[in-house]
């Protein structure tokens, strides 16, 4: 189980943001992306994802082997916190839902409809999400936005425990998590120069 | 790359290439449509005798036929260059199917325009609910969607990939709603002006004009679409030269 | 992709509008006809098949822009697509998750609307068979109009003007049906039409709906 990158380019709206991204992810480790606002973490997550395809280079990893978290938690206003997380566990064919809604400190909440959730809580919950997902890669863009500081102590709790049982995660965050091990990558060598050798729109010119 | 130096017409979808030849080549093929046009028309209305049955009515025949083939004719074209951009992704294609949509439009606008003053003398009513007809406004609603998908998406890439999808989509439903029309009203349209089968029903003196000016409808139709392609390679370019100095800031 | 359906169908009761609306479009239509046309019993009768499945059409055109717009704003539809099930598979229970609750209620509600509007006897049965057999196809298309426009902003109202030309064919064949049925000519070769219609969209239409949202997520 190990996530390799080489070369990666990806762009944003037809704009080439980074290229000659490599990294290399094995089993229990986490890797942190930094890098100034626009530089292109989400775009990368999202390449990594699958969600869209990269401009060049390649992404080898086992298939289903990729949890992902965004900005957006996914979650149905008017189905409560359980409901809301036994359908991405069933969606992946996983148990161990009143696992994460433990783990993530929702257990007082577990019969509350979403929308009465505050947006910290809500954010929990959306990250309790990745524990029913059975997935061995967390893929995390900003997984502390909104979360107070015990509930970012908690989290990165949660997140050594992933890791801890063989699991990886690949995070774009500003805050630190408490997770000593992970590794940096800072993106700003990776921004992509003006003559991207296959950008979107330079055939025209 | 090929190490063929045999040239392809793959080398075409090259936008420098497709501007460099089109350079010269839209200016020959716009003054010959105009030529043909002029021609077909001037022939077909002033030197063709008049129908024994349908008198001098007929004759907006060189105009209706022409754009009706060419209506239909600028969506196969369409079908086809999306075909091409979804499977080589050449852009020079996608931007001919966007720029042949309000061209193959216009065409089906004029063709159900002549259509209602050819019909109102005959039939003695603008607009029936005759299949070929109804097919006809069908279709112009599939070119309006076509067009209004295209003008909606802002990121050029993803328009020219959905409106592929929708185009081809919309051209199984096409042939399904021409044969829906068929079967809900057998009309009285009469049968197709054209005909290879034994027995043709018009004659050389109106065929002659009428060739000419189908064949300027559809060199008018090609020149169309070539200048729209420019205009559409060059606001991509701009748009290119803007990202780049975007980037380099 | 049981958990989807059922998911989605609880949606669609919690957050109301889901069953509803559509229908009462549906009755506001057959009742607004009459009082637009006149109330002489045999233009309505001679109308009333043709009445019936454009306001089925239009009904179901209602609810369709939010059958996957909900799901792209609240991020649920990028989790789907890395989700271990297809999209086409996703697209696929989405319609039919839009059918249970659109175009079946349509259906069972047809023939009372049918009396309101005066539809002879012997059209009954065709009518609620070709509704049957032909709204499944009005929701496959519609998935894929809602799939082709879900990123944009406002793209209901283009979505409509996509979506409508598609549903010719089902309309012509559904409508005729039902008329055919009403003048006690035999209607099965519409039914059958109609049938192959749905079937053929049904089959195909998830893959260019899937392909469709796969473009307009990245």
């Amino acid at each position: 189980m190990e996530l390799v990158v080489s070369d990666l380019a990806c762009a944003r709206g037809g704009i080439p943001l980074l290229e000659g991204v490599s990294l290399r992810l094995d089993a229990g480790a986490a890797l942190v992306l930094r890098g100034p606002n626009g530089c292109g973490k989400t775009t990368l997550l999202r390449t990594l994802a699958g969600l869209q395809p990269a401009l060049g280079g390649t992404i080898s990893c086992p298939p289903d082997a990729m949890a992902y978290a965004g900005h957006a938690d996914g979650l149905k206003a008017v189905l409560s916190v359980a409901e809301n997380l036994h359908f991405w566990a069933a969606i992946h064919g996983q148990t161990g839902v009143p696992e994460a809604i433990a783990a993530m400190n929702l257990t007082d909440l577990a019969d509350r409809q979403a929308q009465h959730l505050s947006a910290g809580q809500k954010r929990r919950l959306g990250l309790a999400r990745l524990m029913v997902t059975g997935r061995w890669l967390w893929v995390l863009d900003e997984p502390t936005v909104s979360l107070d500081a015990a509930s970012v102590a908690l989290f990165g709790s949660v997140v050594r425990a992933h890791l801890a049982g063989g699991g990886a995660a690949l995070m774009a965050t500003h805050i630190d998590l408490g997770l000593n091990e992970a590794q940096l990558l800072d993106l700003t060598p990776y921004r992509a120069r003006a003559h991207a050798p296959d950008g979107f729109d330079e055939a025209f010119l | 790359m090929t190490t063929t130096t045999r040239p392809s017409l793959w080398e075409y979808a090259n936008p420098v290439k497709f501007m460099r030849l089109t350079d010269w080549l839209l200016p020959l093929v716009g003054w010959a449509a105009a030529a043909l046009v002029l021609v077909g028309l001037v022939w077909g209305f002033f030197f063709t005798p008049d129908d024994f049955r349908q008198g001098s009515t007929v004759k907006i025949i060189f105009l209706h036929v022409p754009s009706a083939l060419m209506a239909i004719n600028a969506w196969i074209m369409m079908l086809a260059a999306s075909l091409v951009w979804l499977i080589r992704r050449h852009h020079v294609s996608a931007l001919a199917a966007r720029a042949a949509g309000p061209v193959g439009a216009v065409m089906t606008l004029i063709a159900l325009f002549t259509g209602a003053v050819w019909g109102q003398p005959m039939w003695g009513t603008w607009w029936a609910w005759d299949p070929r007809l109804t097919s006809f406004l069908i279709l112009f609603l599939f070119y309006l969607g076509y067009i209004a998908l295209w003008s909606a998406i802002e990121d050029p890439d993803t328009a020219a990939d959905l409106t592929a999808v929708l185009c081809i989509v919309g051209s199984v439903f096409a042939v399904l709603s021409r044969y829906a029309a068929i079967f809900w009203n057998q009309g009285l349209h009469q049968g197709a002006s054209l005909s290879v089968a034994p027995g043709t029903r018009m004659d050389w003196a109106y065929k002659a004009p009428l060739y000419v000016a189908m064949t300027g409808f559809g060199l008018l139709f090609l020149a169309l679409v070539l200048a729209g392609t420019r205009t559409e390679i060059r606001a991509r370019r701009m748009s290119a030269l803007m990202t780049r100095e975007r980037m380099q800031a | 992709m049981i958990a989807l359906l059922t998911r989605d169908l609880r949606l669609a009761i919690r957050a109301g509008g889901g069953f509803g609306l559509g229908l009462a479009f549906f009755l506001i239509l057959a009742v607004l006809v009459p009082l637009g046309v006149g109330p002489e019993g045999r233009v309505l009768a001679l109308i009333a098949p043709g009445i019936l499945w454009v306001g089925a059409l239009l009904a179901c055109l209602l609810s369709l822009d939010r059958m996957f717009a909900l799901d792209f704003e609240d991020g649920s539809l990028d989790l789907l697509a890395t989700a271990p099930i297809p999209l086409e598979g996703v697209v696929a229970i989405k319609a039919l998750a839009h059918w249970l609750t659109t175009g079946l209620p349509l259906v069972l509600a047809a023939p009372v609307l049918g009396i309101l509007l005066n539809l002879p006897g012997p059209a009954y049965g065709w009518l609620v068979l070709s509704l049957l057999l032909g709204t499944p196809a009005l929701s496959v298309i519609g998935a894929f109009g809602a799939a082709l426009t879900v990123g944009l902003k406002r793209g209901g109202l283009l979505m409509s003007l996509l979506v409508l030309p598609l549903y010719v064919p089902t309309l012509v064949f559904g409508a005729e049906a039902v008329s055919r049925g009403a003048q006690g000519l035999p209607a099965a070769t519409p039914l059958l039409l109609l049938a192959g219609i749905t079937a053929g969209s049904a089959a195909l239409l998830p893959f260019a709906a899937a392909h469709a949202l796969r473009i307009n997520l990245r």
